[in-house]
């Protein structure tokens, strides 16, 4: 299971998933409206992930 | 499959592309494409005196960091901050310390303008008194202020930090609402004449999208905290954001055709809209208005009215 936060639903989930690619899916996250962090840094949606890897979400959006 | 210059971990891939950069590469990237529409579009000249409008979110201070950047390099303009806090309780006085603290760092000058000295009251306050929404008072009061202000603080150019997505959101909203003549006004450089009684805008991150420009915040650590503001979901550009979001990823590069059509037509809008409506003076304020009264003042007259019932 990957840990993921999600920040702008200030929020923690855990999903079975492979790459963030499949957990943006799961989730229904737009890949558009979020940055990928694992570890503080910036991963791509395809990288493969591990079990009890930690991921962060953020919100790229900015003001409104 | 490594970054596209070198053998480096990649932090991003490019929409609508397969290119693949580190965070290096990446940085280099986005400064030279920002820097190439400031020149490509004559955003700056030497001697300008630029107001950076910042609301310390990841994408005026992107720009505040590029400006500053390119100021130092090459000394032939000045820029200062302005910002405008609304009142918006647990947002904005958040954003206004990361502004803050970036401008003391960088050593830039900042001015600070509030709703609550400039119109009586903060925005949280004005929408328990109301029926209105947020942005119908945000919108107007916001712009009213940034021009004004700019005026009064002598600068001749005013950049934000507006990117491709709130461009192409910008179009597709006039598109729907057939408020074509707001679209003439567009444009990395905004403005149809030069009018000494509107500031003109400009937007280096014009050609960035929002993944872009958030990206490099990140890899600047511009700013970390999540800063969307509360009143955002009730607004039609909320709808139209989301709208392109689910675009974008279906049609990859819906958000740049977007962008590049519309500034095929722009020239032909300018044409078309040169002498269409004439820039009063508003007879409550002065300040430059299309109609007899400003929105601003309207706003603030129905305020009263409320007040008084």
């Amino acid at each position: 299971m990957v840990n993921v936060f999600i920040e702008r639903e200030n929020k923690n989930v855990n999903v079975k998933a492979k790459t963030a690619k499949q957990i943006m899916k799961i989730l229904n996250i737009n890949p558009e409206t979020v940055l990928i962090v694992k570890n503080n840094e910036l991963i791509l949606a395809e990288d493969l992930l591990k079990d009890d890897d930690e991921l962060r979400l953020l919100s790229v959006i900015s003001g409104g | 499959m490594p970054c596209k210059n070198c053998l480096q971990k990649p932090v991003i891939k490019l929409t609508n592309s397969n290119i693949q950069l580190c965070k290096q590469h990446f940085i280099k990237y986005f400064e030279k494409k920002v820097l190439n529409t400031i020149s490509n579009y004559k955003l700056i000249e030497k001697g300008d005196r630029i107001g950076v409008a910042i609301s310390g979110g990841k994408d005026s201070l992107t720009v505040l960091n590029i400006l500053n950047l390119l100021k130092n390099k090459t000394k032939k303009f000045e820029i200062e901050a302005i910002a405008i806090d609304e009142g918006i309780k647990g947002y904005r006085d958040k954003t206004l310390e990361n502004a803050k603290k970036f401008c003391k760092d960088n050593n830039i000058k900042l001015h600070i303008f509030s709703y609550k000295d400039e119109f009586g009251d903060t925005l949280d306050n004005f929408l328990k008194k109301v029926n209105m929404k947020a942005c119908s008072i945000c919108g107007p009061f916001r712009r009213y202020l940034l021009n004004k202000k700019s005026k009064e603080l002598g600068f001749n150019k005013l950049a934000t930090g507006h990117n491709l997505d709130d461009e192409a959101q910008t179009i597709i909203m006039n598109y729907f609402r057939r408020n074509i003549e707001t679209s003439a006004r567009l444009g990395p450089l905004t403005g149809i004449v030069n009018d000494k009684r509107f500031i003109r805008r400009i937007k280096p991150l014009y050609f960035m999208t929002q993944k872009e420009a958030a990206t490099y915040a990140f890899l600047k650590n511009l700013s970390v905290e999540f800063n969307e503001c509360p009143y955002s979901n009730e607004s039609y550009r909320g709808d139209v954001m989301k709208m392109l979001n689910n675009f974008e990823a279906k049609y990859p590069g819906t958000k740049n055709s977007i962008i590049t059509s519309f500034l095929e037509i722009l020239p032909l809008l300018h044409k078309h809209y040169k002498n269409y409506t004439p820039i009063n003076n508003c007879k409550i304020c002065n300040e430059p208005c299309s109609q007899e009264i400003c929105q601003t003042c309207k706003i603030v007259e129905s305020f009263k009215k409320v007040k008084k019932d």
